[in-house]
């Protein structure tokens, strides 16, 4: 069935990312993977650029966090790489995620 | 078109913020992007309020693009310089679109708002406004532009290109990953749509690949020159970034954006739809 709240989810362009879960999204049946990026001292850095890459490391998706740090993609399960770019720099981290919510920071350095 | 003509770097722009005649403009879904800071005198296009018909499912007409370009300040001589978040996702599909209404002069910035940010180059918060112009839109251009029936005769017969990500095509997923994958229409994709994410044709940085990287993407991939063209992805946006790359760097001729996409070409019933990794069979 789609509610209104699917339908309106029309376009590409990622959600706010310090949104809650909307209400029609059913936890038994997506695979949320979401966190904040940090930078090495620990502080969250807004405005980065994080991308899902898939098993053989192709994009999926990229959404810029929010003023808290935080992204958050609705995925498939199994294995993931999350590549973060920011104006205090890159990395990388990786998740093997389940159905439900899969919760993982990403540390960038120069 | 080549890559000279359809494209300006960030350095470019920079220097042209104040050139007479060049007009920039910030593309989005959501446009708080725009509103938390923008390139100076860049005024702002929502993609779905401004370019979508509040009712049906269709771009707004002629008067509307006119009444648009006008309210925003721009005129027909002006060069109109797009760029916006999501990989310049967006401004690719305005792009498309103000060539599909016949706009002359008309560039991308090379890696939109992304490159400009990780430059750490300047953005301002100022209201932007333009004196009201008389803007005059041509009838729409549809050799850029594919419906669905395009899309089922050019099965086995015509390059179809499937934008999407790996998993989308194969029909693992049925959006983008930051998005809920609830959807009503199938998954899979059109048979024998060959499938070159659109990602490939971009940099991490969100700019473009070199002419000859993405001559030999589109070619290891197997794309026919001496046929035409239809690229598609979910909704025909990411499509719109591949028939950039195709028409107005590489200079292909034909190429079309199936602007109804997935979207439609998921719900409609009664067409082969192909699932898995590989194109299908016609």
């Amino acid at each position: 069935m789609t509610t209104p709240a699917a339908t309106a989810a029309a376009g590409c362009a990622a959600p706010d990312q310090a949104a809650p879960l909307p209400l029609s999204v059913d936890l038994e049946k997506e695979t949320v993977i979401t966190g904040i990026v940090q930078a090495e001292g620990g502080d969250p850095v807004a405005g980065a650029y994080v991308r899902l890459l898939d098993r053989s490391g192709e994009f999926t998706a990229e959404v810029v966090t929010s003023p808290a740090g935080q992204f958050r993609f609705f995925a498939a399960p199994g294995t993931w790489t999350l590549r973060a770019l920011s104006r205090f720099g890159n990395g990388d981290a990786q998740v093997t995620a389940d159905r439900g919510v899969n919760q993982l920071a990403v540390i960038v350095s120069n | 078109m080549s890559r000279d003509s359809a494209l300006v770097s960030a350095d470019w722009a920079e220097k042209n913020l104040n050139t007479p005649g060049v007009v920039f403009v910030e593309v989005d879904e959501d446009t708080t992007a725009y509103d938390g800071g923008h390139i100076a005198g860049a005024v702002k296009i929502d993609w779905r309020q401004d370019l979508q018909d509040p009712v049906r499912r269709d771009f707004v007409n002629k008067a509307q693009f006119e009444a648009l370009l006008s309210s925003r300040g721009i005129s027909n001589d002006d060069t109109v310089v797009l760029y916006g978040g999501n990989n310049n996702w967006f401004a690719a599909y305005a792009y498309w679109y103000f060539k599909l209404y016949g706009h002359g002069d008309i560039k991308l910035l090379d890696g939109g708002r992304k490159k400009w940010e990780l430059d750490a180059r300047p953005l301002v918060k100022d209201a932007v406004s333009r004196p009201a112009t008389q803007y005059t839109a041509k009838e729409q251009d549809l050799s850029i532009r594919a419906f669905r029936d395009d899309a089922v005769k050019a099965i086995g017969v015509q390059n179809l290109i499937d934008v999407r990500s790996p998993d989308e095509y194969a029909g693992r997923l049925l959006a983008p990953a930051h998005l809920p994958q609830e959807q009503a229409q199938r998954a899979g994709h059109i048979p024998t749509a060959l499938s070159v994410p659109w990602s490939k044709a971009a940099n991490e940085d969100g700019t473009f690949k070199s002419d000859e990287e993405l001559a030999k993407l589109y070619g290891e991939a197997g794309l026919d020159d001496s046929k035409d063209t239809i690229a598609y992805c979910r909704i025909g946006e990411r499509s719109s970034h591949t028939w950039f790359v195709l028409q107005e760097i590489l200079g292909k001729k034909n190429v079309k954006n199936y602007d109804g996409s997935w979207t439609e070409y998921g719900s409609l019933v009664g067409v082969p739809v192909a699932l898995g990794d590989e194109p299908g069979k016609a």
